[in-house]
């Protein structure tokens, strides 16, 4: 997946290192170095393929293509892409883990009331 | 003296495949233990499973589909780690198991219900198995059950590492495991060498501190052992 090419999103390209709290109202796209902590909350964090995140994330929607390490709460849904290193623990509605992605954590499926969960795809 | 990429291939297969299938074949084995644990799944809700096998998406879904907490950790994987690797008092290379445990299974006392182990201890380096297993029981609660995979004396050194995928019976899909040796390019994808056969004995012995175990000896040249903490 590339990175978004339109719409409103933020984007820390891959020479780019920061640290402390990120905080915001529109998508975020991680190609550099993150470390601390991500709330995005009604929004999506995407990490590049060379995105290198410490940091314990909050979002809508969280798509992991580099390495991810911390805590991920996602009120939506969680993508692991194949080239995806996540040591931490999950919490979202849905997961969807490519062959190939690496997981070190807790994966917990928190069912949205009035539905039934949708886990785990490929 | 030998490098630290030479002693880690020792762990795999001299036969790497670069060039092989983008997905692995996929293959069926029937297992009497995972029927057990399946039963015990299927009946439950709000159980903590521990995977110790390559990250599946099947099993995520499996387990949580049914309301269960899945903890996932690769221990075959961590455990090639090359920052693992240390000299003892004779030069020789061996694995700093202090290290490893102080990274990995690092959970509460008494927190898992379920521990999915399959192949782990035969294709794990051997100083490593015991002080796992150690580990294992204080992090399983009482009653709690563990599945593990042996190789019988009939597997050769260049048996097939496969990762299993539940599927909610006592049928398991199986997939065959690649991974980059650490040291080496990441497109050489290469298999876990078979480290060791056990016999019953050993077994038992390695998991004495348990409450009972069961085995189930199947036509693949497998030994399945359920284990009650």
């Amino acid at each position: 997946m590339d990175a978004p090419q339109t719409g409103e999103f933020a984007h820390i390209g891959k020479s780019v290192v920061i640290k402390g709290e990120l905080s915001g109202s529109e998508d975020l796209y991680v190609d550099g170095k993150v470390e601390g902590k991500i709330e995005l909350r009604n929004h999506s964090l995407t990490v590049g393929p060379n995105g290198n995140v410490a940091a314990d994330v909050s979002a809508k929607s969280v798509v992991i293509q580099g390495k991810l390490d911390g805590s991920v709460i996602a009120s939506d849904r969680v993508e692991l892409k194949k080239s995806a290193v996540v040591n931490g623990d999950v919490t979202t509605q849905r997961i969807a883990i490519e062959e190939g992605a690496f997981l070190k954590g807790k994966v917990d499926i928190q069912k949205e009331s009035g539905k039934a969960a949708v886990p785990a795809s490929v | 003296m030998a490098s630290v990429s030479d002693n880690v291939m020792k762990f795999f297969r001299s036969s790497s495949n670069a060039a092989g299938p983008a997905t692995p074949q996929k293959l069926s084995r029937r297992s009497s233990g995972m029927g057990e644990i399946s039963r015990l799944l299927n009946s439950q809700e709000g159980l903590c499973v521990l995977d110790m096998g390559a990250t599946s998406a099947n099993n995520i879904r499996f387990f949580t589909g049914k309301g269960h907490k899945n903890y996932s950790e690769d221990l075959l994987r961590s455990s090639l780690d090359p920052a693992l690797r240390m000299q003892d008092s004779e030069g020789k290379t061996v694995l700093d198991s202090k290290k490893f445990l102080d990274e990995n299974l690092v959970y509460p006392n008494a927190h898992f219900d379920v521990v999915l182990c399959w192949n782990l201890p035969d294709y794990m380096e051997e100083s490593l198995v015991k002080p796992t297993v150690d580990r294992l029981w204080s992090v399983m609660k009482p009653g709690g059950v563990l599945l593990a995979f042996f190789h019988t004396r009939d597997a050769g050194p260049d048996s097939t590492c496969y990762r299993y995928h539940a599927t909610g019976t006592e049928m398991l899909d199986m997939q065959e495991v690649k991974f980059a040796a650490p040291g080496r390019p990441a497109s050489e994808k290469v298999s876990p060498r078979l480290q060791r056969v056990f016999n019953n004995r050993h077994i038992e012995n390695l998991f004495r501190d348990f409450a009972s175990i069961k085995f189930f000896l199947a036509r693949d040249s497998i030994r399945e052992v359920l284990v009650v903490r």
